[in-house]
């Protein structure tokens, strides 16, 4: 460890921060730790924090120091992803992590097939959206590595977001991460990998390659670390070139479980802007369902960016649903309840679905080949959809 | 200080500012006896026979109420965070040198900071009402001379009517009046709403004295305060902030948590059976209140059902309930936003009430226990339904009880609570202060769950069905101190209890103790 006098930063100051921390760290050659904590919540938790920062810094060797903790109400998960965030600022040659025991909470699967009709985008670096978005039921909770975060705190982000895959209870919402654009991106993998992420985003993908090597560096990571749980992907299709490139991108891994669409980016590709009626991006997103179908994968659709206009969502994702998507981009929680009413099959189409998969069960109890109802066959595709609408119907 | 242990098993003193005290004997138990506080008699012809009781100026004013040493001063929070006259008022009384004041205002604001160098200069002795912000940090640094005593707005009109309280010089903020004291908050620049929290002074206090920045003709109406009681008035260019008086226009949250919080509250009101016609309902300003009325207005309006009454703090989305004819009254405690001050003026059944109607302990009969379910929030909710309004976890003063403990009287009370509020835990062990038994609190409404009080079988049985999160209060416990760990007790000095809270009784039920 050096001697030299050092000071490094990191985490959040001043009166609007919530549930996060700001730490100082001061390195000097003697003199022992000291540490000066200012908590809103020192009456009840100021022992056990500074329990939690001594525990750290034996765990990273750290025997002199000075340490200035300015917290308002940082929850441990928080506290250890700052403080380790300043140690390894201030020595970046350290590589050790300091993990708390993980949730058990966490520990369910996911599969390919699941729904995935909503996806709420959380700012990777924002520690106090985390806790409760699994309230709200989304389908996915994405934990973002990318355009959220600021250029200079990637590093807080990358630590902040492991330590929230470890710690933070999803209640059963897909565990998602959407990492940066390659090839920064690839050293996203080691902070997330390990931590049971179930689907990763890739932004701005526009060739198979990039996915596949994306997959060679998951696998490495999984091996190293003896994990064999499935790690899904979902491209983001976001340029003209990757739109072109869809279907290659869709079936270049087995792991692929959706195929997304990024439109903001695409449309200052092609040189045109956003409008309401999106007539700019029909092409792009036909091409995204048609591409997904083709390849059994499943479509989702771009985010609805007002918050503030629930009418404006519910008619987007009509839009979307009508086009083939299975699921809608949420920026926030108020949404999701409108996207999975819309995504819902109405009446009809539950009556309907209903007699299929009668008709289906009964003509497998009498052995026949052959389903029809009415005096209409039905096929295999049918019955398929059929079970999906029911499923679908079950959880709005 | 004698501390003994009352029946809800806390600490409390025998004795408050030199006053014998009777501790908390459990709910409905107490019941003294006797006759009422009596005013003072005056008689008319010792007023200007022309009505016109208009003196100098605030000074003169006390002057002639007969301001001495040790006199029991009121005001009221009718100006909210606006409030520049209470300020004025204890400059008045600093000037002409008196001492040892207990104020005995209906709630105090963050406003009323400016207050603490009359507290460390001896100009006040202590506080009796509520203490706010930096009074209550104030307080419970050990700071204040006398104890704080914090009663609900019931309580206030209680302990002035079994003679408790008495109010030697009451000032009343008045935003209209006339010369002869009639005054009312719905017109002038500092409108307010109602001034019904003055009502008790200005019939029990010895001299009351109407201060306006509205003068009108006589005769100024609707009269809300009655000249009748009244002994000067006296005009000055403004009152206080207008801005913070009332809100321009109370605004929902947008914080999706509480939304959530305010939609289960809407649900369970639906799916418990509360929500037919004719029922009634209370509402607060909080911001999870606000929105749990949008919700409850789309339910009432799919099922075509309409409430009898709402009761509450009016804001601009209660007003909609009654001009839509979701409700056919509203009766109004303290109007928050404009909207709430103009349906006042324009319509006959927004209804402006006072403490005297909604919750009196002396009264013959409980308004706030006809009411069919209260929302209300809290600082703290303990494993038992114990709840606490006036303090954090911390254990320093910041709320008052307001109508909180009264409404605690409804059919269905139903804490509206973030489980916890950046790491401070909200559903805890056992709270910090005792504000409200947990026997008279049914329901605990949390983003993490919903806990229903075991004795209440009746709303556990009418929820069997509910897609609703139901879980035990413990197991919401549980969670709380999974994320945020178990919280250490404040460290006090079990020898300085440095206010106490009243049950709407006059008993009390607990104590606040100095943060060492």
């Amino acid at each position: 460890m050096q001697t030299k006098n050092l000071i490094s930063f990191a985490g959040k100051r001043g009166n609007q921060i919530r549930s996060d921390c700001f730490v100082e760290l001061g390195s000097k050659p003697s003199g022992g730790i000291n540490l000066n904590l200012k908590s809103k919540v020192a009456s009840m938790y100021g022992a056990s924090i500074e329990k939690q920062i001594k525990e750290m810094c034996s765990f990273f060797g750290l025997k002199n120091a000075n340490i200035l903790i300015e917290d308002n109400g940082a929850l441990p998960f928080v506290l250890a992803a700052r403080f380790e965030l300043a140690v390894r600022r201030l020595f970046p040659e350290i590589d050790k992590e300091f993990l708390l025991p993980a949730n058990k909470n966490n520990l369910y699967h996911t599969s390919k097939e699941r729904l995935r009709r909503s996806r709420l985008y959380l700012p990777g670096n924002e520690p106090k959206f985390f806790l409760n978005a699994g309230l709200h039921q989304p389908d996915g909770i994405i934990l973002d590595l990318e355009d959220s975060v600021a250029h200079s705190e990637k590093d807080a982000a990358q630590l902040l977001v492991r330590n929230a895959l470890r710690s933070v209870d999803f209640y059963g919402s897909e565990r998602m991460v959407r990492i940066n654009q390659l090839p920064r991106g690839l050293d996203d993998l080691k902070f997330i990998v390990p931590y049971n992420v179930q689907v990763i985003l890739i932004p701005k993908c526009e060739s198979p390659k990039q996915v596949i090597g994306i997959e060679a560096e998951i696998d490495r990571i999984k091996k190293k670390n003896n994990i064999s749980n499935e790690i899904y992907l979902m491209p983001i299709i976001e340029s003209a070139l990757g739109i072109i490139k869809a279907y290659e991108i869709a079936t270049a891994s087995k792991n692929i479980c959706a195929l997304t669409i990024g439109l903001e980016d695409y449309t200052a590709d092609i040189g045109t802007q956003r409008t309401l009626e999106g007539r700019e991006s029909f092409f792009a997103r036909s091409m995204i369902v048609n591409a997904a179908k083709a390849a059994g994968v499943q479509a989702i659709d771009t985010v609805f960016s007002d918050v503030g206009d629930m009418e404006g969502l519910r008619a987007s994702v009509l839009d979307a649903k009508s086009l083939g998507f299975e699921g809608k981009g949420c920026i926030h929680p108020r949404q999701i309840p409108v996207v999975h009413e819309v995504f819902a099959p109405t009446a009809d189409e539950i009556d309907k679905a209903k007699k299929i998969v009668a008709a289906f069960e009964e003509a497998k109890v009498k052995g026949i080949g052959v389903v029809s109802l009415g005096s209409k066959m039905v096929d295999a595709p049918v019955v398929k959809k059929a079970i999906r609408i029911l499923e679908l119907s079950g959880r709005s | 200080m004698r501390l003994i242990i009352n029946a809800a098993g806390r600490y409390v003193p025998t004795e408050v500012n030199g006053v014998k005290q009777i501790p908390f004997t459990g709910i409905n138990k107490f019941r003294p006896n006797g006759n009422k506080a009596k005013p003072m008699i005056n008689s008319c012809i010792d007023y200007p026979q022309d009505g016109n009781k208009i003196v100098k100026n605030l000074k003169d004013a006390l002057k002639r109420a007969g301001l001495k040493d040790g006199m029991t001063i009121s005001t009221h929070h009718h100006l909210r965070n606006g409030d520049v006259l209470t300020n004025i008022l204890f400059d008045t009384i600093h000037e002409l040198g008196i001492k040892n004041i207990r104020w005995f205002p209906s709630a105090s604001f963050p406003v009323h900071e400016y207050l603490i160098k009359y507290l460390e200069d001896g100009t006040i002795h202590h506080i009796e009402g509520s203490m706010n912000g930096p009074l209550g940090k104030f307080t419970t640094d050990g700071k204040m001379k006398g104890v704080g005593v914090l009663r609900s707005h019931g309580g206030r009109y209680q302990a002035v009517q079994d003679g408790e309280v008495h109010i030697d010089i009451a000032i009343i903020a008045a935003p209209t009046a006339d010369f002869f004291g009639n005054a009312n908050g719905v017109y002038g620049k500092s409108a307010s709403g109602l001034i019904g929290f003055a009502l008790v002074d200005s019939e029990y206090a010895n001299k009351v004295i109407v201060v306006t920045d509205n003068l009108v003709p006589f005769p100024c109406v609707p009269w809300q305060i009655q000249g009748n009681n009244v002994d000067y008035v006296v005009q000055v260019d403004s009152l206080g902030d207008a801005s913070k008086i009332v809100s321009g226009t109370t605004e929902v949250t947008k914080s999706p948590d509480r939304l959530l919080i305010a939609e289960y509250v809407a649900q369970f009101i639906d799916e418990a059976g509360i929500m037919k016609n004719g029922f009634s309902f209370q509402a607060g300003s909080g911001g999870t209140n606000l929105a749990f009325v949008l919700y409850l207005k789309e339910r009432m309006k799919a099922k075509g059902i309409k409430a009898r009454f709402v009761r509450g703090g009016s804001t601009k989305y209660l007003v909609q309930l009654l001009e839509e004819g979701l409700t056919d009254y509203i009766l109004d405690g303290q109007t928050f936003d404009l909207e709430g001050v103009r349906s006042m003026r324009e319509n006959p059944n927004h209804v402006n009430t006072s403490p005297f109607t909604s919750y009196n302990f002396h009264g013959k009969g409980n308004f706030a226990s006809i009411v069919d379910v209260a929302v209300l929030g809290a600082t703290e909710v303990d494993i038992n339904f114990n709840a606490n309004v006036v303090s954090h976890s911390d254990g320093y003063l910041l709320h008052g009880i307001g109508g909180w403990q009264n409404c605690l009287y409804s059919k269905c009370t139903i804490l509206a609570v973030p489980s916890f509020r950046d790491r401070i835990p909200v559903i805890i062990d056992e709270v910090t202060t005792l504000c409200g038994p947990g026997e008279l609190i049914d329901v605990i409404i949390t983003e993490r769950g919903i806990a229903i009080n075991p004795k209440r079988k009746d709303l556990i049985k009418a929820m069997k069905n509910t897609s609703l999160p139901i879980k035990p209060i413990k197991k919401i416990r549980d969670e709380v101190y999974e994320i945020c760990g178990v919280p250490a007790k404040p460290k006090i000095n079990k020898n300085k209890v440095v206010a106490v809270i009243k049950w709407v009784d006059g008993t009390l039920i607990d104590s606040v103790f100095q943060i060492k």
